[in-house]
C-alpha cells in the first residue's frame, strides 16, 4: 500500500494532543476517503430525492443510486443476483431480522440454535432471545485454546435438531477467521441454515456467497469506509422470499387495504419507511474504493502490518496476546501486565494513537479469555508499518510511565 | 493533556494498594454496578446503623482510575452520616466538572480533580460514587 492510499483519507491529516494521528481502531469503525464523502455531497447537492416513487427526474436518479448500490454490493459479494441483498441499518438490525423474521415463527421447543463463545453481541443476543421467545436451546461449539474452531467439534454440537447455526466469519477480538464454509456445509447436512455476521470480513477480505453458500450474511458500511447507519443482509432468495416483514409501513407494500395489506417482494418488502438512501449511495462509493484497490492486496497488507505488530510487541516483556500466533486479518488483542487496558488506552492517546479498550462487545469470549478487559489495535488500509512503530513506542513509554508511577 | 494530572503518584498508590478491598462476612448493605461500555464493575459493601456509614468495604475489576476512586471514597466516608456522604458524592460530581471543590475530611480525593480534563474517564472515576448514591441515596435500594 502506498502513500497515495493515506492521501484520499482527510481524517488522517491531523494531529491529536500534539502527535500526527495514529488511528488503530478500526475494528470499531473506519475511516472514509475522499470518495465517500465527495458521494455524500454529490447526492445532497444534486439527487436528493425519495425513492422508489418520483415521476420526476431528481427521483429517478436517487432510486438509480439506491438501486444500483444494491447491485453494487450483490457484486462485491457475489450474491448470483441483487434482490438477495436486503439494505438494513447495519448488522446488528440484519441478523435481528434474521432472528425474528426466520426465527420466530420457525423454532420450537426441541430446536436448537448454534453459536460460539467468540460472537459479537450482535450475533448472540438476537439468539438468547430467539430462544427464550420459543423455547429452542442455545448450544455452543466449543474453541480451542488458541480460540480457532475445530471441525470435528462442529460435528459433535451440530445435529438433526438443529434449525438454525450463526458464526462470526472473523473474530473482532481473536482476529481468527473461522470455516465458515465448512461449518455451512455440517449444518445443511443437518438441515439447519447457516447465518454468518461479516461485520469483520467484508471490509477486509474478498467474500463469496455462492462459494461460502451461507443461507444468510450479515454486513456493515461504517466498517467499510463507508457511511454509519447503514448495512445490508444477504440472503437467499427462495428464504427471503418465504420471510414475512417485521416492520410496516410505507415503500414495502403491494396493496393495501381497510384491514388487511400485502407485501412487495422481498428485499423491498424488509425496507419499510424511507430507507438510507444516502448510506447506499456512500456504501456504493466505498465498494468502488476498495474494488479498485483489489480486496486480496488489502487483506495481505493488513496481515502483514498484524503480523510485523506481533512481532514487535512480542519483544516488549509483560505484554499477552490473545488468540493464534499468526494473523491473517488486521486485528491484535492484548495486555500489558500491570496497566489496565483503559489506563493504557488513555496513555496511548496521549501520544496520538488511537486503540480500543474494553470487553469489545464480547463479555463471554472475555470471560473465556479469563480476561475482564483488554486492548485492541485494529488495521486497514491505510495503516503503515510507522503507525505500527509509534504503537511501539507508545507502548514502551506507557511501561516506564507506569513502572515509574509506583 | 498532562499525563501526571491523570495520573499522580496518590492515585497510583490507591491503585497499587487499595484500602478497604474485600468483603463483610454477614450484615452489611450490598451494591452491584457496573459500566457496560467497560467493563468496570463494583460491589461495595456499608455497614450501617442509625443513618451512618459505619464500615466500608469494596471489591471488583477495573482501571487505575476507578479502583483508586473507590478506594479513597470507601476511606472517605467511614463514620459519616448518610447526609454527610452524600455531600462528599455531590462535590465528587463537581469536582468531575472542573469546578473548585475541597474536601478537607479527605484531602486526596483533590488528587482525582485531572479526570475531569479526560471525559472518557470520568465514568471511571464516578462508578465507586454512583453506587454509593444507589445504597444510601435517594433513590437506594432501602426506599
Amino acid at each position: 500500500m502506498n502513500e497515495l492510499i493515506r492521501e484520499q483519507f482527510p481524517i488522517l491529516h491531523q494531529e491529536v494532543n500534539g502527535h500526527p494521528l495514529v488511528y488503530l481502531d478500526n475494528a470499531a469503525t473506519s475511516q472514509k476517503p475522499r470518495v465517500v464523502l465527495d458521494a455524500l455531497r454529490h447526492y445532497y447537492e444534486y439527487d436528493n430525492s425519495n425513492v422508489h416513487r418520483g415521476v420526476h427526474t431528481l427521483g429517478t436518479r436517487a432510486t438509480d443510486a439506491y438501486e444500483g448500490a444494491r447491485e453494487k454490493i450483490a457484486r462485491f459479494i457475489n450474491a448470483s443476483r441483487s434482490e438477495e441483498i436486503v439494505f438494513t441499518r447495519g448488522t446488528t438490525t440484519a441478523l435481528n431480522l434474521v432472528a425474528s423474521s426466520y426465527g420466530g415463527p420457525r423454532l420450537q421447543p426441541g430446536d436448537e440454535i448454534v453459536v460460539t463463545p467468540m460472537e459479537h453481541h450482535s450475533n448472540l443476543i438476537p439468539w438468547q432471545q430467539l430462544a427464550l421467545r420459543t423455547g429452542a436451546t442455545l448450544k455452543y461449539i466449543p474453541l480451542q485454546p488458541d480460540g480457532n474452531i475445530d471441525l470435528a467439534d462442529v460435528e459433535k454440537v451440530i445435529n438433526d435438531n438443529t434449525k438454525i447455526v450463526s458464526v462470526v466469519y472473523v473474530s473482532n477480538v481473536l482476529g481468527v477467521v473461522n470455516p465458515v464454509k465448512e461449518i455451512a456445509e455440517i449444518a445443511h447436512r443437518h438441515g439447519a441454515i447457516m447465518v454468518v455476521d461479516g461485520a469483520q470480513s467484508t471490509p477486509h477480505m474478498k467474500v463469496d456467497m455462492q462459494d461460502l453458500d451461507c443461507d444468510f450474511y450479515a454486513l456493515s458500511s461504517h466498517k467499510m469506509c463507508g457511511p454509519t447507519g447503514f448495512g445490508a443482509l444477504y440472503g437467499k432468495r427462495k428464504l427471503l422470499a418465504q420471510m414475512e416483514p417485521i416492520e410496516f409501513g410505507g415503500e414495502m407494500i403491494n396493496d393495501v387495504g381497510l384491514y388487511e395489506s400485502d407485501w412487495k417482494d422481498a428485499p423491498w418488502r424488509f425496507e419499510g419507511g424511507t430507507p438510507i438512501i444516502s448510506g447506499a449511495v456512500g456504501l456504493g462509493a466505498a465498494i468502488d474504493f476498495l474494488s479498485e484497490i483489489g480486496m486480496d492486496k488489502i487483506e495481505a497488507h493488513e496481515a502483514h502490518l498484524a503480523n510485523y505488530a506481533m512481532e514487535r510487541m512480542s519483544q516488549i516483556e509483560g505484554i499477552k496476546i490473545y488468540g493464534p500466533a499468526k494473523r491473517k486479518v488486521g486485528i491484535v488483542t492484548f495486555n500489558l501486565e500491570g496497566v489496565h487496558p483503559h489506563d493504557l488506552a488513555t496513555v496511548l492517546d496521549t501520544y496520538g494513537v488511537a486503540i480500543r479498550a474494553g470487553h469489545h462487545c464480547c463479555q463471554p469470549l472475555m470471560r473465556w479469555l479469563e480476561a475482564s478487559s483488554t486492548a485492541r489495535a485494529s488495521f486497514y488500509l491505510y495503516n503503515n508499518e510507522q503507525d505500527v512503530d509509534r504503537l511501539i513506542e507508545a507502548l514502551v513509554l506507557t511501561k516506564e510511565y507506569f513502572g515509574d508511577a509506583t | 493533556m498532562q499525563l501526571d494530572d491523570l495520573y499522580r503518584r496518590v492515585i497510583m498508590d490507591h491503585y497499587k494498594n487499595q484500602r478497604n478491598r474485600g468483603t463483610f462476612e454477614d450484615g452489611a448493605m450490598t451494591v452491584e454496578l457496573n459500566n457496560p461500555t467497560c467493563g468496570d464493575r463494583i460491589s461495595l459493601q456499608l455497614q450501617v446503623e442509625d443513618n451512618k456509614v459505619v464500615d466500608a468495604k469494596f471489591s471488583g475489576d477495573g482501571c487505575s482510575i476507578s479502583m483508586s476512586s473507590a478506594s479513597m471514597m470507601t476511606e472517605a466516608i467511614k463514620g459519616k452520616t448518610y447526609a454527610e456522604a452524600l455531600d462528599l458524592a455531590d462535590r465528587f460530581s463537581s469536582l468531575m466538572k472542573g469546578e473548585e471543590v475541597e474536601f478537607v475530611e479527605y484531602e486526596e480525593i483533590e488528587a482525582l480533580s485531572g479526570v475531569n480534563k479526560f471525559p472518557a474517564r470520568i465514568k471511571c472515576a464516578t462508578l465507586a460514587w454512583n453506587a454509593l448514591r444507589k445504597g444510601i441515596g435517594e433513590d437506594s435500594l432501602d426506599n
